[in-house]
Parts: C-alpha cells; structure tokens; sequence
C-alpha cells in the first residue's frame, strides 16, 4: 500500500505542535521556579552574616539571628523523623513482604494514601487537641509528634514501593536455600532496596524540615533559645511566617535569610536523595 | 515403614516418590495426579510443552508454592519416608531440597557472602572452614577459578553464565540431599550452557538431580530418567534414550519430534 502523504504531512504538523507546547509549559515552570531562586538569593543575601548563625530572634529593631529557630528546627526534625522512620519502615515491610496478599495492606495503603495527602495543617489541629490541649501548653513534643505524623506515611509508602522493586526471583532463591523470612527481609530485600528507602527517608526529612502549618498549633514558637522539649520551641518556618508578616524591615530580612536557608537544605536533600536513587536502584 | 524403596527393575534408589499429586492455582487443576519416582543419584529430566505443569512440579517438590496464597496440592511426595506436604519446618526442607531457578539470582552481596550466607545458616562454621567450603563449591560449580582473585567483588559483576554458576555453587555448598534445576540455562549462552550441563552430570554423583527444561537435546544429554508432561498429565516416564528412541505413547512422539510444543 502507497504511503498516505497527506496523512503523514498532517501527523507531522500534530506532532510539531504537541512538542511546541510541551516546551512552552516546562520553559513557563522552569521560568517561575527561577525566579523563584533568584528573588529567594538576591533578597536572603543581603540579610545572611555571622550573626544569623550565633545570635537569637530579635526583638523588632535591633540586632539578632536565626540561631535558636535553626537549632528548634533541627530538633524537632530529627526526633520527627526518628519517630517516624522507624514505625514507617516496619508498616511499609508488613505490607510488601508478610502481609502483601492481606486485605489488612490494602486498607493501610489507602488510609496512608488520605494521610500523605492530607493537608499538614490537620495533623497540626490534631495533634493541638491531643497533645498541647491536655498538657496546657505548647511544646517541642507536641511539635515533633506532628512531624513525626508527617513522616510515617511518606516512609510507608516508599519503604513499600522500594521492597516490591526487589524482584520476587530473589526472594524464592532465598527462600530456597532454606532461610527464614526475617532473614530473607532482613539480609536480602532491604539490601536490595536499601537506596531507594534511603532516598524515601531523607525525602521525608526534606518534607517536614519545610512545614509551618503543623508546628504554629504545637511548638509555636520562642523568641529565646530553649532546650526544654515540654517548652514551646523556635522553628524556622514558623519564625519566617511570622517575621515576613511583619511590618518591620529587619524582621522581612531575617524572614527571607531564612527561607534561603531552608531551601537550600531541603534542595541539597533532595539532590541527594535523588543521587542515591538513580546511582543504586534494585536490580 | 520402608522407608527408601529399591525399585526392583532398576535396582535403583527412590529418593522420592510423587504419589498421586494433584496442584491447584485457586480452583483451577494444574497438575492432574501425577505418580512418578525420582531416584537418587540419578538426574530426571521433565520436558513438554509451556504451561504442561513441569516447573509446577518442581515447585511443589520443594513447597516453593507455599510462598504464594491460593496455591495447594493434594496427594503425597514421600521424601526419605516423610510426605513434603505435611512438613512444617519448610526452611528445613528447603535446605536439603535445593533449588536453581531460571534467571540467574545472585544477591546483593560479594561472591564470598553469597555462598557463605546460606552455610551460617544452619551451620556453626569456624572461619577457615567457610572459607573452605566456598572453595569446594566454587570448584564444584567449575567458577573457582575464574572469580578466586575477586571474591570479594559483588556477585553482581559475574556474567550471566557465571551468576548462574554462583547460585549453583551456593545451592551446592549447602549440601541439599536433593536440586532442582528449572529451566537453569534458558538465559544462558551456548558456551556457558555446556558449561552449566558438564555440571550438573557432575553433581549426580553427590545429589539426586530433577531439571525441568525446554531443550529436548538438553533432556537427551544430561538425564538419566525423563518424564514426559503434557496439560498437567503425566504422559510417560522412564529410561532417557528409550524415551527419546522409542517412545510409547503417541503424544510423547509427536513432541520430540517436533510436531507441536
């Protein structure tokens, strides 16, 4: 049969035109992801020095810096996602490996599902009625409960994702040689996983080290540097929120000194995240 | 009880004896009461077509299916004296029924790990014998020579025919009484395949040998006893070159000779 040139000719044009708007929609978001960047550079420059790293929140017109906001970040980070990655990894290894067939999965998976799509300013309200209502106060713990919510499902869900990767073949010639399902867990499919949940957990750090809503209804926040976990402790999106809300000049500076070093964390996270996920997926 | 029967044609040893084996995939009847003896020291060969229900059987030999919900058999498998199908402890089982799959499946580890890890598993070895035991299973799976220097590597690195070497290797270093073989030189290269082929006539010696495969020269070279299979039936069993030469079922016929599968 001859070629159908018109046709061909037309498919041609479609396809030119397809190709047309895809560059179109991915320059328009690299575009705003650029400025983004670059406001965020320009602007959290001016107000980075020394101080940032070694003095504290200050009151509106004098000198100060971001030390006990950066320190009540990395606090509540880290026992977030210590909490979390834990019992995240066990849920995420019940579902892919003893209870893959189970109907008990399947329900977890769709309630993790609701819970990594629901918007974090629930978790802060929920852990607000449970946590900082019946204690009476804000607090660091409550602040890293909320975290911690945030972290479990995130885990869950690529902890999960990871270990169905491992092809089955290696299980079965695991098992055939006579090892023990734990073992088999343990030595051969989180080996074979290991990148990907690795790249799951600092995802998951990546996530709650930027959240606001969460810690305004549990950590709040302190103008001073604290150490107490049943006190309310400084974090920096909640110090950004608040300072870039303000009326006063140097507050909006340390506001956007802040958001610079927030992104640039969680971007290095992510970048790292994504190294080690491409460099050493499962075979 | 007797527990290991001579068969009184052969004067051979049933290592295990399938009784009236039937296997379902949720309701539907994969394998339709299959009875056939695998003698030790032998290597059984299972041929037929796709989807005839050989690597079926392999897998209930060893209760791989276990792994898998939906899947039971019913029957008997007496294996020194004891049915399969009741066992519980099916990591012990599976230590003295070995497996070698299809697709070469080393694990994530070094070359040394991948043999020792299943030796500490249920043995308490000092160092210098596990050292010495993944030597003996290298130089059984005919590998030693090539990966020596670099045990150390990650088993990752081997070609496909060496990988599958390894797993031999790591099956063999167990000390299973009986190995399956399904399919074990379907990914493999000619040169690689003679390889796996001279191994397994080599392990005969040691252990009793069942090889599922599509390569009917295969079947002709390496086994001592074939088993014809054919939609979940058991055609025909018996001597490799009487099978091959003289078949007595027609069906059987028409396959080695092409007709259809």
């Amino acid at each position: 049969m001859a070629l159908d040139l018109a046709k061909y000719r037309r498919r041609r044009l479609q396809s030119s035109i397809t190709v047309g708007l895809c560059w179109a929609a991915s320059a328009l978001g690299l575009t705003i992801l650029a400025v983004i960047l670059a406001t965020l550079l320009f602007k959290g420059f001016a107000g980075l020095n020394l101080k940032v790293f070694t003095e504290m929140t200050p009151p509106p017109g004098s000198d100060g810096g971001l030390l006990n906001a950066i320190a009540g970040s990395l606090v509540m980070s880290f026992i977030g996602v210590a909490v979390g990655t834990p019992i995240g990894i066990l849920a995420g290894t019940y579902m892919a490996e003893y209870g893959r067939y189970s109907k008990v999965s399947s329900v977890i998976r769709f309630i993790n599902d609701i819970l990594l799509s629901a918007p974090s300013i629930v978790t802060g309200l929920f852990v607000y009625e449970i946590l900082v209502r019946p204690m009476g106060h804000f607090s660091t713990i409550a602040g890293a409960v909320a975290l911690a919510i945030l972290v479990i499902p995130t885990v869950i869900r690529t902890t999960e994702n990871m270990l169905l990767l491992v092809p089955n073949q290696l299980r079965e010639a695991s098992s055939a040689l006579g090892m023990p399902q734990s073992l088999v867990i343990r030595k051969v499919a989180y080996k074979a996983a290991r990148a990907g949940m690795i790249t799951g957990i600092l995802l998951a750090v990546a996530r709650v080290s930027g959240e606001t809503a969460p810690l305004l209804f549990t950590a709040l926040n302190n103008q001073f540097w604290s150490t107490d976990l049943n006190a309310p402790m400084a974090s920096l999106p909640v110090v950004i929120f608040q300072y870039a809300l303000s009326p006063y000049e140097d507050w909006q500076r340390l506001a956007w000194t802040g958001a610079l070093l927030i992104t640039t964390a969680v971007l290095t996270l992510s970048i790292a995240a994504r190294y080690l996920g491409s460099s050493r997926t499962p075979q | 009880m007797n527990v290991m029967s001579k068969d009184v044609d052969t004067g051979l040893t049933e290592k295990i004896s399938v009784q009236d084996l039937k296997f379902y995939y949720g309701s539907s009847l994969a394998l339709k009461g299959i009875s056939m003896p695998l003698y030790e020291r032998q290597v059984t060969a299972f041929i037929g077509p796709s989807g005839c229900g050989k690597s079926t059987l392999l897998r209930v030999l060893n209760r791989m299916y276990d792994l898998y919900p939906g899947q039971r058999a019913e029957g008997k498998i007496m294996f020194d004296g004891e049915n399969v199908l009741d066992m519980k402890d099916l990591n012990l089982l599976r230590s003295r029924i070995g497996m070698v799959f299809q697709k070469p499946t080393p694990f994530p580890m070094t070359i040394y790990e991948n043999i020792a890890f299943g030796l500490r598993l249920y043995e308490r070895l000092p160092k210098s014998e596990v050292d010495a035991r993944v030597e003996s299973a290298l130089e059984k799976a005919a590998l030693w020579k090539e990966v020596k220097d670099k045990l150390h590597a990650s088993g990752l690195s081997l070609s496909g025919g060496q990988q599958q070497r390894l797993c031999i290797a790591r099956t063999v270093a167990i000390r299973p009484e009986v190995i399956l073989f399904d399919e074990p030189c379907s990914a493999l290269d000619p040169i690689s395949t003679a390889k796996v082929e001279e191994l397994i006539d080599e392990l005969k010696n040691e252990f009793t040998i069942a090889i599922v495969t599509h390569n009917m020269q295969q079947a002709a070279r390496v086994s001592q006893r074939t088993a014809f299979m054919y939609l979940g039936e058991l055609i025909e069993f018996g001597v490799t070159q009487r099978l091959f030469t003289n078949p007595t079922d027609r069906r059987t016929q028409d396959y080695i000779t092409g007709r259809f599968g």
